[in-house]
This record gives C-alpha cells, sequence and structure tokens, in this order.
C-alpha cells in the first residue's frame, strides 16, 4: 500500500492505527507530511544548527523593550508548492518575543503589505487601545498597508503566550508567533532548559477559498465519514432495532457523529515552530534535565491531542498563570491555549512530542534528545473519534466514571439540573441544534480521549497555584449560547451573529458569571479579551484564570470575571472559521 | 455550460468582496456555485442520448437566487430544455422554499410555468427537490424527487434515485395525460476523484404511465426504457 509505503520513508516503523484510510495518494501524504526543511524560518538562533539532522528550523528570540516588527508577503513551502504567507519578520512562525515582568514595552508594528494588518497579543492585560482589533479596541482600525503602529504597554504579567493578526484570515497564513515573559520572582519550580513549541497547522489552499467550501459543503473536507460498512459493522454488533434507536437521533437531525473538525489534514499540514512533520523540529536536552516545555497552539482550526511518549508531563500552567502542578500523560489543547509543562528525560534517547489533530486527520510532530543522531519512534495515531448523544447535549454522559469529591455542592447541583431554556433567536434556519439536557463535563476530557488508557487532563484538574484572585461572588450571571447550523456553516451567539448583534455590557468592577452553552456539535475555544475568564472548575477558593476556555459539544461551563479593564472588547470562538460570526463586542464601562 | 449562466457568474464575481480587513470578518459573503448532478451519456434503444440537470445558485446564507436547468438532446435535436428560475430562501435548517418561474424551451410548442417547490434535505438523509407548476393555462403540475447517497467508502458512492410528474389535464401537444405521467429512476456509482470532480457510470430507467402511456402506446411510441448511462457529475 502507499500509505505504508510513504510513512516509512519518514521515520517510523509503526504502522498508522487510522489506515482504514488506505485510499490515501501519495499527494494527499505530501500534505500531512509535508516536505522537509520546508519552512519559512530564518537561520536558526539558538545554535542547534551544528546538529546533524539540520532540516528543521526555529524561530528566533528577540528580547528586550523595544521591538520593531515588520508584516511581508513570504514564499513559503511546507507542501512542495510555493505558496505566499503573511509573515512577521519575515518568519513562521513569527520570532518569539520575550519580554520582562513588569516593564514597559515598545512595539513598531510596520504592514509592508497589500491589506490591512494588526497585532492581537492573546492573554495579555493591557489598555483596550493596545489590544489590536480593528473596529473593536478603543480608536484602532488596523494598520493600513504602508503604515506604522506604536503599541505600548506596561506588561503586568508573566508566563506563556502568544500574538497573532487581528485581520482577516491572516492567522491562516501564517501571521502568529510566542510571547513569553520572564517573572519578577523566578518560578517556584527550578529547571535547567526550556523550549517554545508553537503548534499550527498549514494550508496551501487561499483561506477565503476554504470558508466558502465550507459554505458550499460543510463535509467538504471530512474523509471520514460514516460509510455503508460501518452500518453495516454496526448492525452486526447491535442488531437491527438497537441500530435503528441508535441512529434515530443522528438521522433525524440530519447530522454526522463522525463531524469531529470542520477542517481536516485533507488540506492541513500540521506545524511544530512552522516544522512540518518531515522537517522533525528537535529540541535537545542533556539527560537528567528538567525541561520547561512551553505549548502554545496557535492553529487556525485545529485542537490537538499532546503527548511525549515515555515522559510524564507535569503541568505548571494554563493559559501563562500557573497551577498547581498535576502529573498527566496527554492534555488537549484548544486553539489559542497555552500549557506549560515539565519534563524529566532520565534517558539518553529520543522522544517523540506528538500532537494529533483532535480528528486524527494527521499530526504535528518533533522530538526532544539528548543526541541529533537519535530518531524518535512515532507513536500510531489513535482511532477518529466518534460523537456521542452526550456530545450533542442530550445529557446521558455516564456520570459514575466521573470524580465528584472535588466539586462544589452547588456545581453538582446544576449539574444534575437538567433542561434548558433557549431564546426566541434560537430558532429558525440558521440552528440546527438546540442542546436539550447539556452537561457540565469539567471531568470530561472530552470526545476521543475518554478512557484511553492513559491519564489526560481535564478542566477539573486546573487549580490556581495562588488563592483566587477576587475572591467574590458573582453578582449576575449573563447565559450565552453558542449556536451554529453546521450544514449551512453559520454561527452565532443566542443565535444573533456579530454583525446583528448589540455589544455586551459590563459595569466596570462588577463580578459576573458567565455560563456558556453549546448548541452544537463542535468544540468552541472561547476567546473573552482584556480580562480574564475565571474557570470555575471545583474548589472557589483556587480558581484558575484562563483567556481562552474550550466548551465541549452539547456542554456547558461556567467562569468567573472580574471587569476591570475599560474599554471595548473583542469576545469570540478563535476558529477561525466559527468566528466572523460567533463573535461579541463586549463594552466595560 | 449555457454562456448565458456564464455572462450572468462573471459580474456577480467581481461584487464579491475582497478579504475583509476588520476583526469581525463579512461572515456571509456572496458565493456561487455551478453544479453538474448530472452530465451523462445514455444508450437508449434509438441511439446515445446526451442528458444534462444541474444548478447555479448565487447568493448568501438564506438568500439565494438559483437556476436550475435540465434536458435531453439526441442525434442533433434537443428533445427537451428546461430552465427555472428561483428565489430561495431558507425556512429550516434542512429546506429551502424556492420559488419562482419555469420555461420550458424544448420539447415543441414552449411551455411556461409559475413555480413553488421545497428543496432540502429530509430525516434519514434523502436529498429531496419537489415543486408544484402552474402553467400560462392552468395546467398544473407536481414533481417529486428524492436521491440517497450510499457512502461505500470515502471515495465510491452508490446513490439511487427516483423521479415522478403528475399533469392535472391533458396536454394534446405534448402527448401528456392526467394523472401521473411518468415515473424515472437510476442508480448511479460514482467514484469522488475530489469532492469537484466525480464520473459515474449507472442505469437509468424511465417509464410512462396512465393516461400519458395510453397516448404514446396509439402513437406507437415506446413507453419504457433501461439505460446505461457514463457521466460526470461536478461542481466549482
Amino acid at each position: 500500500m502507499f500509505y505504508k509505503k510513504c510513512r516509512n520513508t519518514t521515520n517510523s516503523s509503526s504502522q498508522d492505527a487510522l489506515s482504514i484510510q488506505s485510499a490515501t495518494d501519495i499527494s494527499r501524504r505530501r500534505f500531512v507530511q509535508g516536505v522537509a526543511a520546508g519552512g519559512a524560518l530564518m537561520a536558526s538562533g539558538l545554535g542547534y544548527s551544528s546538529t546533524a539532522r539540520s532540516s528543521y528550523q526555529q524561530p528566533d528570540i528577540l528580547s528586550g523593550k523595544h521591538f520593531s516588527l515588520a508584516f511581508d508577503y513570504k514564499k513559503v513551502n511546507f507542501t512542495g508548492e510555493d505558496r505566499i504567507a503573511t509573515a512577521i519578520n519575515g518568519s513562521v512562525p513569527a520570532p518569539v518575543l520575550r519580554w520582562k515582568q513588569d516593564e514597559r514595552v515598545t512595539l513598531d508594528v510596520t504592514n509592508n503589505m497589500a491589506v490591512d494588518s494588526s497585532i492581537h497579543w492573546h492573554g495579555l492585560i493591557l489598555p483596550s487601545a493596545m489590544d489590536g482589533v480593528p473596529g473593536i479596541s478603543d480608536n484602532f482600525n488596523g494598520i493600513k498597508p504602508g503604515e506604522s503602529f506604536r503599541y505600548e504597554f506596561d506588561v503586568k504579567q508573566s508566563g506563556t503566550y502568544w500574538y497573532h493578526s487581528h485581520s482577516g484570515f491572516q492567522e491562516q497564513t501564517g501571521a502568529y508567533g510566542a510571547i513569553i515573559i520572564d517573572p519578577v520572582e523566578p518560578f517556584h519550580i527550578s529547571y535547567e532548559r526550556e523550549h517554545v513549541i508553537v503548534l499550527s497547522d498549514w494550508s496551501d489552499e487561499d483561506p477565503d477559498d476554504i470558508y466558502a467550501k465550507l459554505k458550499k459543503m460543510s463535509h467538504y473536507y471530512n474523509t471520514r465519514e460514516r460509510t455503508t460498512g460501518d452500518l453495516w459493522d454496526e448492525i452486526q454488533e447491535n442488531g437491527l432495532s438497537q441500530t435503528w434507536n441508535d441512529r434515530g437521533m443522528w438521522n433525524d437531525m440530519r447530522m454526522s457523529d463522525r463531524d469531529i473538525s470542520d477542517v481536516t489534514g485533507y488540506t492541513y499540514t500540521f506545524l511544530m515552530n512552522g516544522n512540518t512533520p518531515a522537517d522533525n523540529w528537535t529540541g535537545m536536552f542533556k539527560k537528567g534535565e528538567r525541561l520547561r516545555l512551553r505549548i502554545i497552539n496557535a492553529s487556525a482550526m485545529t485542537l490537538f491531542d499532546l503527548r511525549i511518549p515515555g515522559l510524564k508531563m507535569t503541568v505548571v500552567a494554563a493559559d501563562g498563570q500557573n497551577i498547581e502542578p498535576i502529573t498527566v500523560d496527554e492534555f488537549r489543547i484548544g486553539v489559542a491555549e497555552t500549557y506549560d509543562v515539565l519534563v524529566t528525560p532520565d534517558d539518553d534517547m529520543a522522544y517523540s512530542i506528538f500532537a494529533q489533530a483532535i480528528d486524527r486527520s494527521g499530526y504535528a510532530i518533533g522530538r526532544l534528545t539528548s543526541d541529533p543522531s537519535l530518531h524518535a519512534e512515532v507513536p500510531q495515531m489513535d482511532y477518529a473519534p466518534i460523537l456521542t448523544h452526550g456530545d450533542m447535549g442530550m445529557g446521558g454522559m455516564d456520570h459514575s466514571k466521573m470524580d465528584h469529591s472535588n466539586m462544589s455542592s452547588d456545581m453538582m447541583a446544576m449539574m444534575m439540573g437538567g433542561g434548558i431554556e433557549h431564546a426566541e433567536t434560537e430558532y429558525g434556519a440558521h440552528i440546527d441544534m438546540l442542546a436539550e439536557n447539556p452537561q457540565y463535563r469539567l471531568n470530561d476530557p472530552g470526545v476521543g480521549l475518554r478512557n484511553n488508557g492513559r491519564t489526560v487532563l481535564t478542566y477539573a484538574d486546573l487549580r490556581n497555584l495562588v488563592p483566587t484572585h477576587d475572591p467574590r461572588e458573582p453578582e449576575r450571571e449573563i447565559e450565552l449560547h453558542l449556536n451554529g447550523n453546521m450544514r449551512r456553516y453559520m454561527w452565532s451567539i443566542n443565535g444573533i451573529k456579530f454583525a446583528d448583534a448589540e455589544p455586551l455590557m459590563m459595569k466596570f468592577g462588577e463580578r459576573l458569571r458567565i455560563t456558556l452553552v453549546n448548541d452544537t456539535m463542535m468544540n468552541h475555544p472561547m476567546h473573552l479579551h482584556g480580562v480574564w475568564s475565571d474557570l470555575e472548575t471545583g474548589d472557589d477558593k483556587f480558581i484558575p484564570r484562563k483567556h481562552t476556555v474550550i466548551v465541549q459539544p452539547g456542554s456547558k461551563i461556567s467562569y468567573r470575571v472580574t471587569a476591570d479593564a475599560l474599554g471595548s472588547w473583542a469576545y469570540h470562538c478563535h476558529l477561525q472559521f466559527h468566528m466572523p460570526g460567533m463573535f461579541r463586542r463586549v463594552v466595560i464601562a | 455550460m449555457n454562456s448565458k449562466l456564464r455572462y450572468a457568474i462573471f459580474p456577480i464575481c467581481l461584487m464579491l468582496p475582497t478579504t475583509s480587513v476588520f476583526a469581525a470578518m463579512e461572515d456571509d459573503p456572496v458565493l456561487y456555485m455551478l453544479k453538474a448532478d448530472k452530465f451523462e451519456a445514455r444508450d437508449s434503444d434509438e441511439g446515445t442520448v446526451t442528458a444534462w440537470e444541474g444548478h447555479l445558485w448565487v447568493g448568501k446564507d438564506l438568500n439565494k437566487l438559483w437556476i436550475k436547468s435540465e434536458g435531453e438532446h439526441q442525434s442533433g435535436d434537443t428533445e427537451s430544455a428546461e430552465f427555472q428560475l428561483l428565489y430561495s430562501r431558507a425556512i429550516d435548517a434542512n429546506w429551502d422554499l424556492q420559488v419562482g418561474l419555469r420555461h420550458d424551451a424544448k420539447p415543441d410548442p414552449e411551455r411556461n410555468w409559475a413555480v413553488i417547490g421545497f428543496n432540502g434535505i429530509s430525516p434519514f438523509w434523502f436529498e429531496i427537490d419537489t415543486a408544484l407548476f402552474v402553467e400560462e393555462d392552468g395546467q398544473e403540475s407536481l414533481r417529486f424527487e428524492a436521491e440517497y447517497e450510499f457512502m461505500l467508502t470515502q471515495k465510491w458512492v452508490l446513490s439511487p434515485e427516483v423521479e415522478v410528474n403528475w399533469f392535472s389535464e391533458d396536454d394534446d401537444e405534448l402527448g401528456i395525460g392526467s394523472g401521473l405521467a411518468d415515473i424515472e429512476a437510476g442508480l448511479r456509482l460514482r467514484y469522488e476523484i475530489n469532492r469537484e470532480f466525480a464520473p459515474y457510470v449507472g442505469i437509468h430507467y424511465e417509464r410512462l404511465l396512465g393516461d400519458t402511456e395510453d397516448i404514446a402506446n396509439e402513437e406507437g411510441e415506446e413507453t419504457n426504457d433501461t439505460q446505461l448511462v457514463v457521466g460526470l457529475r461536478f461542481w466549482f
């Protein structure tokens, strides 16, 4: 089979569990694996260039207080085909920016492209005018072609963040990079070395074309559709009447339980620090060193499940904020989330950093090694996940497998609370599904990760390292429903798309609770600009602060917000092609 | 494709917005889609028949302009050619209401109709296209089309379909009798080279029914035929 032959030319002898899809042809494989040395990166600034395998590249690190950044078109080649990227300082990903907490940074951003651009500092607490969202941030309408904009703000926090264009679909075409902020007080756990790992998804297609294709045929990129053979197997296994019942809801709703990602490895090449799987990004270590990995999901559309077979990962920060360390085998990282993990490789060997796309249509991969000549074994991808009734908001999750011991009692009450009310605006041709019984699913690692035999991080595991910043109880609650019509590829909040929506008002200084209800079958990583999303994970005394929160299909989730940042802010799903509709302006006044 | 359609497409392309510069991008751009569900050769008893069935739509998420066309061509003669111009409005998650005009350029004499129909996907994933047609002189006609797709693999798709037509009155000029007039059924196996481009082979069966069948018998014409088909399904 072509499939296996091609795989073996990379660096693995392992067979892919997903070779169900054996019709895969060579050109398609090239998409997924990419071509070696194909990135857009400038020469390495980290001194790894002397390694035996030098095909991988590493973004530059820029540090200090004053930065000059420039948007330019840049020729790249990730798949064997030349394409034009929207690069920052000629690099995809953009350079790593290294700041220091409590310093004031100045960034002069020049736009040398023919269309407007902008930079949003994702997760940074700063004045609205510096937040970089055209048409939303105070007095900011984007950076016109040929013009510059000076960003200047105090760096109040520390940790791992990232930055990206907030104009058009430029994130999809390369305008993203890492931000590292060194703390004033040394990090509470010592480590010897660190690596930044930026995950992303590259397509040779113009993102406007991808969006148009999704509107014309929403399952365009799904190469794992349900087949007649699947149905036959199900009838053999469960009998006709059981199968009839099981299929009933899906057939009635005209939705597919194989619909995991809107855009898949069919068009995406998944990148690690701008390197294709064939490039094989490499991070070095010396045996016994403790490493800090700063992992950022800078994808346009792809949630990743990341693990390093052979190494336990101790998660020490989520979205840049320190949490009580928790050791896991694997975690899901939503688009725009960041996680910091510590690993301690005890052997002189190579480990794969394996980030499989949530739909298992491909993966980003690199390796940690003590010796560049060593090969890391490439793990098998898991089977492509299949959605359940629970993922469709029908309730029915298996609560017996959940650990309720660390949940507060009011959360338990809410979880068992049952039904939900939907607004009038949520009925119509733009909506194809309403969750009847959405559940809090903090302990649920999510579709494709349940009961996989590994210890997988869940939101219920996140416990802030220091006591809750604002211990006040919320004065009020806002419930927002995330809506869509999969086939028509329309997305909205409370059934109202951004273009038709009134701003969401918050009173300066107030403490409120936002409850998000996901009335769709997709995961939505929701990003609230300007203020923290204090995620209610069970312990009110140690609430973790996030900037981006995954709302699982058919579920609900709550966070508290302290509205302590005046001005106009963006609030949206961070999936690039959901964002145009699933978006709100938030005004804090 | 019909050159008139091309003239319709180009000005609309010019109107398409370029990538919007604002954070909240144009969520609902004007798009177009041209799709040939069938573009095929049929091996009939009287020689090769070329047949087409397809549509062009232009518009936004919930409101679109549709042009539908279908017809048959045999040994230099266009035997039937039908065009519909429709306003299509989404009325439900899965259904569009379509109203407009239909013009039958062939056979002679021409016929013009008003159209009201529904296009969408029913529970259990049947693609349905059904309409009521009302002609200038009072003739009414109902059409029901349903198609199903069996995904044999991710590339091979087997799709059975059926179409029936009903008329309220006789149309002597066209040899149509009132009542159920004809049924067409097809079974096509296509291979999706990609989503846009899929060659297929299949069987097409058609037979006349009721009074229409009687009229054909009186005139010594065939009343049913089973044909092998080879064709191409494509869209962009």
